[in-house]
């Protein structure tokens, strides 16, 4: 089995509701609690395993707003792993998710060096380094509901932008989705042979913006009528 | 990077004792100067492994949990900190048998592969704190065989120094330990000149385009997503001014190499143990100027995803 992500930046609304969710599962898992160090301070700050950034692609006018989710890539090639000198981190051989043991962690902080995806951070109040488990206590638990078991961060996404599931099966969904929507992986060029994919952006005529009132038409005019009655 | 001080302390100071180490085994074994007496011999050595074992103390600090320490030395086959820990502890019982047999004055052929053996782990571990950097796809101003060259050659060269000034004390014959710090002043000067020529024009390697896989747009960090800093902004969003580094450059090239040059041919005239000393001076402050920013100049590819366009 080779677990991971799919992240589809086509529908990503970029809410943060999947950093949160995975905060708040985290928190109380097994590599918790994610330290918050000024929560209500002036500096707020702490640990995430799942960060949300923004892009802007394009120049104006055929530019896009581009929300990008980040979180642990669980490498093929993970150098995080390799150059451990404690063994605290380890990929899994039969699943393939990369955890760090926080028992033997020494924070030393080399894995976050080697990591070119920002997935590490050390957690400054324990002293060791955290990263995301794909929710590795909840997708074999039993206990909870089938569909339920899957990653925090796929659950809670409204806008279904998140998927989880097995890269080796070619007919599992993850793998379909990738190849039909021509999933990539980042910095393919370091050669870390990250699991999860993104989905570009499907391409969409662009909506005119230049449309002005006189244009529009009978049906307009009646919509812009209703529009002002309404208002008041 | 962000330049944390205990590993510049670590990486000059343990670089320094293991050069010295190695040079004192060496100038030992083919009597420079007319071989140094064997108190001066022992002492030196001595001075060596405090060196190392405070650097190696120092580099502890940077850890932020530091009772799994030990842990450090079980992952020698595939990290290169790990070897850096086993080589330098491996380093310690062949120093210690080749100082104690100096001392008793016992067991010459012992005395000589105890030392050979500790001069060979000592390279070996310079090598291996080297590779640590040397060995990060991540970042490139590392991720060039220049580096361990550099830390050879500048732990070499300060261990030199330190050797110099105790040939001179000691009354023996100063000019071979001269013309030894002169020619390794050089090596390590021309390594860390093509080192800054190379930083200098990295070409294109990552950039925001790849990193986010839009290769056929110009991309622009919008947000990132957090209010204040966080771990990775701390760790890895350190940028050192060009100003600050052009100067810092020059100034640590003129202390580490420049001034001791100038009073190392005034040393061949004039036999003055102060000229030693205060070339040693010199060098040291040069040195931790150039391990600041051989830090402070290192760009992750992390800082992509922070708003750089390029890494």
């Amino acid at each position: 089995m080779r677990l991971g992500l799919v992240i589809d930046l086509d529908v990503c609304v970029g809410c943060h509701a999947c950093a949160v969710s995975c905060k708040e599962w985290n928190a109380s898992g097994t590599t918790g609690p994610l330290t918050d160090y000024q929560p209500y301070g002036a500096e707020p700050s702490g640990v995430w395993f799942n960060r949300i950034r923004h892009f802007e692609v394009g120049t104006y006018p055929n530019n896009k707003t581009v929300n990008f989710p980040m979180s642990c890539m669980h490498c093929e090639d993970a150098d995080c792993v390799t150059v451990c000198p404690t063994g605290a981190s380890y990929k899994r051989a039969e699943d393939g998710i990369v955890l760090v043991d926080q028992d033997k962690c020494m924070g030393c902080n080399y894995c976050s060096w080697a990591c070119p995806y920002g997935a590490r951070e050390l957690d400054r109040e324990s002293g060791t380094m955290k990263k995301c488990t794909l929710c590795v206590d909840r997708i074999y638990d039993q206990a909870i509901p089938e569909e339920e078991r899957q990653p925090s961060c796929v659950l809670t996404c409204p806008a279904h932008a998140r998927m989880f599931g097995d890269f080796d099966d070619p007919d599992s969904e993850v793998s379909k989705v990738v190849r039909e929507r021509e999933g990539y992986v980042l910095m393919p060029e370091l050669g870390y042979n990250p699991t999860n994919h993104y989905l570009p952006p499907r391409k969409h005529k662009p909506i005119p913006t230049d449309i002005g009132a006189d244009k529009a038409g009978l049906a307009g005019k009646l919509k812009q009528f209703v529009n002002r009655m309404v208002k008041r | 990077m962000h330049p944390a001080f205990s590993v510049i302390f670590f990486t000059v100071l343990s670089g320094a004792g293991f050069g010295l180490f190695a040079l004192i085994y060496l100038a030992d074994l083919f009597k420079l100067g007319g071989g140094l007496p064997g108190a001066y011999v022992f002492w030196t050595g001595v001075l060596a492994i405090v060196m190392v074992g405070v650097g190696l103390m120092s580099s502890t600090f940077h850890l932020a949990n530091p009772k799994n320490a030990w842990r450090a030395f079980s992952r020698w086959r595939t990290s290169w900190l790990s070897r850096e820990g086993v080589l330098s502890v491996a380093f310690y019982p062949f120093a210690l048998a080749y100082l104690g047999l100096y001392w008793l004055d016992m067991w010459p052929v012992v005395r000589h592969f105890s030392g050979a053996v500790a001069t060979l782990l000592a390279w070996l571990t310079i090598f291996s704190t080297a590779m640590i950097y040397a060995s990060l796809k991540t970042i490139r101003h590392w991720n060039t065989p220049l580096v361990p060259a550099a830390y050879l050659s500048l732990g070499h060269f300060s261990g030199g120094m330190i050797l110099l000034v105790v040939a001179m004390l000691a009354g023996v014959q100063t000019l071979p330990f001269v013309l030894l710090s002169l020619f390794q002043l050089f090596v390590a000067a021309f390594v860390k000149v093509i080192y800054y020529y190379w930083i200098g024009r990295l070409g294109v390697g990552s950039t925001i385009n790849t990193a986010t896989g839009f290769t056929r747009a110009q991309v622009k960090l919008l947000d990132a997503g957090h209010t204040h800093g966080t771990f990775l902004t701390q760790e890895f969003g350190y940028i050192v001014p060009r100003l600050t580094a052009v100067s810092l450059r020059l100034i640590s090239m003129f202390l580490a190499f420049a001034v001791p040059l100038v009073l190392l041919y005034a040393a061949m005239e004039y036999h003055a143990p102060m000229l030693g000393v205060a070339a040693l001076v010199s060098v040291f402050a040069g040195l931790v100027a150039e391990r600041w920013l051989f830090f402070a100049e290192a760009r992750h590819v992390v800082n992509l995803y922070h708003g750089a366009q390029r890494c």
